[in-house]
């Protein structure tokens, strides 16, 4: 059996993790946004603006981690974007969500542009290299997957703990995860909801940059317009089909990307000369939307998501 | 610092949105246009210029606004009834589709015939498309939003593999593009000699249908109702499922007429370049519009001359043409805020 | 006003508002409001709805700022608008509509803002230990690891005071907290309070029931159209005089004369539905029958099935002789069932529809259309009738419904009922939230249409406005009936028991 080969791979595996930890660090993002209270749909274009950011940085001279600061920095521009407007503005979120996507791509698409009028192609970075730790990579399959990455899916685990953390165990994730469910209940013990909300908009739209330039500093070494191609509106698929809990969200990134990594694997197959290759790439979008359905009967949803909050307004 | 309602807002604060948008877009423009090395007024001109300067240029502007009117309006519609179609664009595609692969002489006919089986058909696909978002809204209560973008994504693909398979045009030299229609399926020109097809006229009958249906119907009552306040609908006993159903349906549909209007009427063939996203620019055009039908003619008119004189201005003196997105997404936005402040007002206390 | 001079004060005031004034555009919510607070005092705050107690309220925590006017809280002036100074200060508020997360447990509500943002721990152990020890000291049974989401409102309120006093509260604000409680549960609460009170806190009491004014506070101030109209120790006063100056005139309330019962209208046997278990229940012709009941015991779920919303999973549901095999609120309306829902903002009408829009919502398919077009010129013509009739005021049919007063919103929704002469009215809180006039007029409407031989259900959570107005009454607990009880029958007490589940040979069902 082909398949049973190709899922006891482990170039199958750390493929999966690879293609998980853009998605990973963008559903971070988006789970914060919502736990607080606001639905983000400028992250597809958020990421497309921290995929440029990040490689635009590193091709201009900067270290790669300094380029990822810069994807982080753009991203919680954009973000602070969308937070004045949906925040204290109490804006639809939807429209709000597309308009910034909207500006967002057409924005970086223009600079790409101005930046690089005359080239061809887009030139390449030296991209993040897999490191890999001792001891731990020489776990059979699992440890081998897992523990000879880039440092960048590192950091992503890392954002999913760190997440749990901030927001299970610290005041700071009491009061967010309280404004997203009774903004009400926050303001009347004296916390500010705008500032909260806006606050977590602002950081979590930079993960998701950081997811994007995951794709242009990690997975690639260079830009192209299309790249980011949907994965921003999987991300918050996976949000809800990790029920809006980080380690639920970071392990339904995982699977998907082993369904991705799969498809991909199974073009080469017996099945890929018979099945059309467009019904492959079609899976993870086929593949979020059940996952949506699936979930919409247990999952515990924000009370107070897209309810945006005006104090003194009854 | 909180808001608060006004009670009448005068004619001066309601039409304070389209102008503040049209300025912000400007505004925005004229900085990143300074940004590209290009002079902010030569940039306006050349665009001006570009989309009205002349016979030509004039008509490419209602060639290009015809699918943003059908997009449009199939958002505004949608947006109405708070439906959030995002997916207007796979919509569109499932009309070009349907022309594509009926419209090539598969159904021998004559034009007075095929044509209107070409738009019921293309209308009917559109808006079974936004059907299944709108049954998983409606029975599991799934977000539109996510679904109708993903549907595009999927939609786009299943476009490429016909073009690549079944609808592939065997004497097109591999391009991936589907067969010529034949001449009874194409829209005749309104004025013979001038390159402006019947898919315009269609357009704005289907506006003045929309508006007439948005204020004169029961349909139109429904909408608005479910619309501004579902729960109170429901009370009230209007059949709300059913109203989001018909809602998807006319949206969903009038988004495919895009895509036969643009196929009939303009390329001849379908090819997976055909929409420019015509449908994530429907929902500018909707939103400038301010929802209304009518207004929809006007955004799709001023959003078409902004892309087809950024395409001329770009060409003279190389602004990339990605300019006319920014003006149009800045617009979006600023269009948002400024309706807020035809309702509430900012009071510090 | 002058501010009032306290007698019974002890030491220096903790609590001092003084000229307290406050206008939202033309209307003045607030003039010249100036009263202290002593040590271990309660003070009750009396007055109608709309009178501005809750603005008032609003601005010594904070939330708004006033015009004119100053707060001190133990000596010390508060900064204007800034609720944080008035928690730290020592002021806590127990919000009429509780602000709690159901997410959340109890012990992370309660916790929520008291510990700096940027702490790295929410040290759960230290805060559950304080929390048990101040409940058992205030004698407020809860379960610190409870989801709030889960809790009874009982229990809920109890989180709500602990929140006030895990911050170290010294002046407690309670706002209407025993709209939501069985008369027992509000012995319960006074408990609390008096042990508070021992304990030297100082407690503003928020009410216009006047029992329970009487029963706790040591003074009553009384607000009226936003004044400070008087202030009486409880032992210089008794509640006729009260209620007297809380209105400013004699109440005319509507007289209610006595009328045989016709048949049964909408006759229910044993239906059990979502939030209902085994309700039986008659609505006979001619007769107002009440529902009495603490907020969230089914009133919403019976109104709902009887509206066409909440489906029958079983039991016989008969209405005019017949059993509907499809029940929508499509179908109620065309049975002649009339709804007055108790939500007119959200569930009556449409903010931004015009009068006419909103005056045709449940009619425009029967009467206002034709084939599916709509007759604007018929509808508009009818609302002006409808203005005219019921008395709303308005600039015209075109206005914004969102524009209107509270009582004139309800008068429009009570004509659009009416106008279509309806066999059986649901009346869900008909007049909460109206000033006295508005609610005389509402009461009076009613009653006229039980004369021409409607049947009636008023479902109210005021005992008082349930005991005047109905021919019969039904206590609800926990989506079950009590029997019905004839007019005058039956004392507070006994609904009380009702109330709390306690009834005799508990359900009939």
């Amino acid at each position: 059996m082909e398949i049973i080969d190709i899922l006891l791979s482990v170039s199958f595996w750390a493929a999966a993790i690879r293609i998980a930890s853009p998605l990973i660090f963008a559903t971070m993002g988006e789970l914060i946004c919502e736990r607080a209270g606001v639905l983000n749909l400028g992250i597809e274009g958020i990421m497309v603006a921290g995929a440029f950011a990040g490689w635009f940085a590193v091709l201009s001279g900067l270290p790669l981690w300094a380029g990822v600061g810069v994807a982080l920095l753009v991203g919680m521009t954009f973000g602070l974007l969308h937070a004045v407007l949906s925040v204290p503005f109490g804006l639809s979120q939807h429209v709000v969500g597309v308009g910034v996507t909207l500006f967002a791509t057409s924005t970086t698409f223009f600079i790409y542009r101005v930046a690089l009028p005359e080239v061809s192609s887009p030139p390449k970075i030296t991209a993040f290299q897999p490191v890999e730790i001792p001891i731990l990579s020489d776990i059979p399959l699992l440890g081998q997957a897992l523990f000879n990455q880039t440092s960048l899916t590192y950091a992503a685990f890392l954002t999913v703990a760190l997440t749990a953390f901030v927001l299970y165990r610290t005041p700071l994730g009491l009061a967010v995860r309280a404004a997203g469910e009774s903004p009400s209940a926050v303001a009347a013990q004296g916390l500010s909801v705008t500032l909260i909300r806006m606050g977590a908009v602002v950081v979590g739209s930079g993960l998701m940059a950081v997811g994007g330039a995951f794709l242009t500093m990690s997975a690639f070494d260079s830009f192209f317009f299309e790249m980011v191609g949907g994965r921003g509106w999987i991300c918050i698929a996976l949000v809800v089909f990790g029920a809006w809990k980080p380690g639920k969200a970071m392990l339904g990134a995982i699977l998907f990307a082993a369904f991705d990594a799969l498809q991909i694997r199974l073009q080469q197959t017996g099945v890929g000369a018979i099945v059309p290759y467009q019904v492959f790439l079609m899976m993870p979008y086929v593949l979020s939307i059940l996952a949506l359905v699936l979930m919409s009967r247990r999952a515990e949803v924000p009370a107070a998501l897209m309810v945006p909050f005006n104090k003194g307004e009854r | 610092m909180r808001l608060e309602p006004i009670s009448n807002a005068g004619p001066a604060r309601k039409l304070l949105p389209p102008v503040l948008a049209i300025l912000a877009s400007f505004v925005v423009a004229a900085v990143l246009a300074l940004v590209a090395g290009g002079d902010p007024f030569a940039v306006f001109g050349l665009i001006f210029k570009g989309a009205f300067g002349s016979k030509f240029a004039l008509l490419e502007t209602l060639n290009r606004a015809t699918p943003l009117i059908f997009t449009g309006l199939a958002v505004a519609v949608a947006f109405r009834a708070k439906l959030w179609n995002i997916g207007a664009e796979a919509q569109f595609y499932a009309g070009a589709v349907v022309t594509a692969a009926l419209g090539a002489g598969a159904i021998g006919l004559s034009s007075v015939f095929l044509l209107p089986i070409l738009a019921i058909t293309s209308a009917l696909a559109g808006a079974f498309i936004l059907l299944i978002p709108a049954l998983l809204k409606t029975r599991f209560k799934v977000d539109e939003v996510v679904t109708t973008l993903l549907f595009n994504f999927i939609f786009l693909l299943f476009v490429s593999y016909l073009l690549e398979g079944p609808l592939k045009d065997p004497m097109g030299m591999g391009w991936p593009k589907s067969a010529r229609l034949i001449p009874e399926a194409r829209l005749p020109r309104i004025v013979e000699g001038l390159r402006l097809h019947w898919g315009f006229a269609l357009a704005l009958i289907c506006a003045v249908a929309l508006y007439v249906i948005d204020r004169k119907t029961t349909l139109g009552f429904e909408m608005r109702a479910v619309g501004q306040n579902v729960e109170a609908a429901r009370f009230a006993g209007i059949p709300v499922t059913k109203v989001i159903l018909k809602t998807a349906l006319l949206s969903g549909g009038l988004a495919a007429l895009g895509g036969f209007s643009e196929v009939a009427g303009l390329k001849g063939s379908l090819t997976l370049d055909l929409s420019p996203g015509f449908g994530y620019t429907g929902i500018v055009v909707a939103m400038l519009a301010l929802l209304n039908p009518l207004g929809v003619v006007a955004a799709a008119l001023f959003v078409a001359a902004i892309f087809v004189g950024a395409d001329s201005m770009s060409r003279a003196i190389g602004v990339p043409t990605y300019l006319a997105d920014i003006m149009l997404a800045s617009a979006l936005l600023m269009m948002v805020l400024a309706i807020l402040f035809t309702k509430f007002r900012i009071r510090r206390d | 006003m002058q501010a009032f001079e306290t007698d019974a004060g002890q030491g220096e005031p903790v609590l001092r508002m003084t000229g307290i004034t406050k206008r939202f555009g033309a209307v003045t919510a607030n003039e010249d409001v100036s009263f202290a607070l002593q040590p271990g005092e309660v003070i009750a705050l009396l007055g109608e709805n709309g009178a501005g107690k809750t603005t008032l309220m609003n601005i010594l925590f904070g939330q708004y700022a006033p015009d004119e006017g100053s707060v001190e809280v133990f000596g010390e002036t508060l900064p204007r608008g800034n609720p944080r100074a008035a928690l730290s200060a020592g002021v806590g508020m127990v919000h009429q509509h509780f602000t709690l997360a159901g997410n959340l447990t109890v012990w992370e509500n309660i916790v929520l803002g008291t510990q700096p943002l940027g702490k790295l721990s929410l040290s759960p152990a230290a805060v559950r230990a304080r929390i048990t020890a101040l409940a058992q000291k205030f004698h407020l049974k809860v379960d610190p690891n409870a989801k709030v989401g889960k809790l009874t409102v009982g229990e809920r309120q109890r989180v709500e005071i602990l929140k006030a006093l895990y911050r170290k509260s010294r002046i407690l604000i309670l706002d209407e907290p025993t709209a939501v409680l069985t008369p027992q549960e509000t012995d319960d609460l006074f408990a609390t309070l008096r042990e508070a009170v021992a304990l030297g806190l100082s407690i503003i009491f928020i009410s216009h029931k006047l029992h329970e004014v009487m029963a706790i506070s040591h003074r009553v101030l009384v607000l009226r159209h936003g004044r400070l109209v008087a202030e009486r120790a409880v032992t210089d006063t008794n509640r006729e005089e009260l209620a007297a100056l809380m209105v400013g005139s004699e109440v005319t309330a509507p007289d209610i004369p006595a009328m045989p019962a016709g048949p049964a209208l909408l006759s229910l046997r044993d239906v059990h539905a979502t939030g209902l278990n085994g309700v039986t229940l008659d609505l006979p012709a001619g007769q107002i029958t009440g529902l009495a009941g603490v907020s969230g015991n089914g009133q919403a779920a019976l109104f709902d099935l009887i509206s066409g919303l909440n489906p029958v999973r079983s039991g016989a549901f008969t209405i005019l002789g017949q059993t509907p095999a499809h029940w929508t609120p499509r179908a109620a309306l065309e049975t002649g069932v009339g709804r007055i829902p108790e939500d007119r903002h959200t569930t009556g009408s449409i903010a931004d529809f015009d009068l006419t829009e909103n005056a045709i919502l449940e009619t425009y398919a029967t009467k206002f259309s034709r084939k599916g077009w709509m007759n604007w010129g018929r509808a508009r013509a009818a609302t002006e009738h409808l203005i005219a009739t019921y008395d709303v005021r308005c600039p015209g049919p075109q206005t914004r419904i969102r524009l209107l007063s509270g009582g004139n919103m309800q008068k429009l929704i009570l004509g659009r009922v009416l106008e279509e002469a309806p066999k059986i009215i649901l009346a869900n809180q008909p007049v909460r939230g109206l000033d006295i006039g508005a609610v005389n007029y509402v009461h009076g409407r009613l009653a006229a249409a039980r004369e021409s031989g409607a049947a009636v259900l008023l479902i109210s959570e005021d005992l008082e406005e349930i005991m005047t107005l109905s021919d019969r009454i039904h206590v609800i607990s926990e989506g079950r009936l009590s029997p019905a009880f004839a007019r005058g029958s039956v004392t507070v007490a006994e609904l009380g028991k009702w109330m709390a589940g306690d009834g005799e040979g508990s359900h009939a069902a």
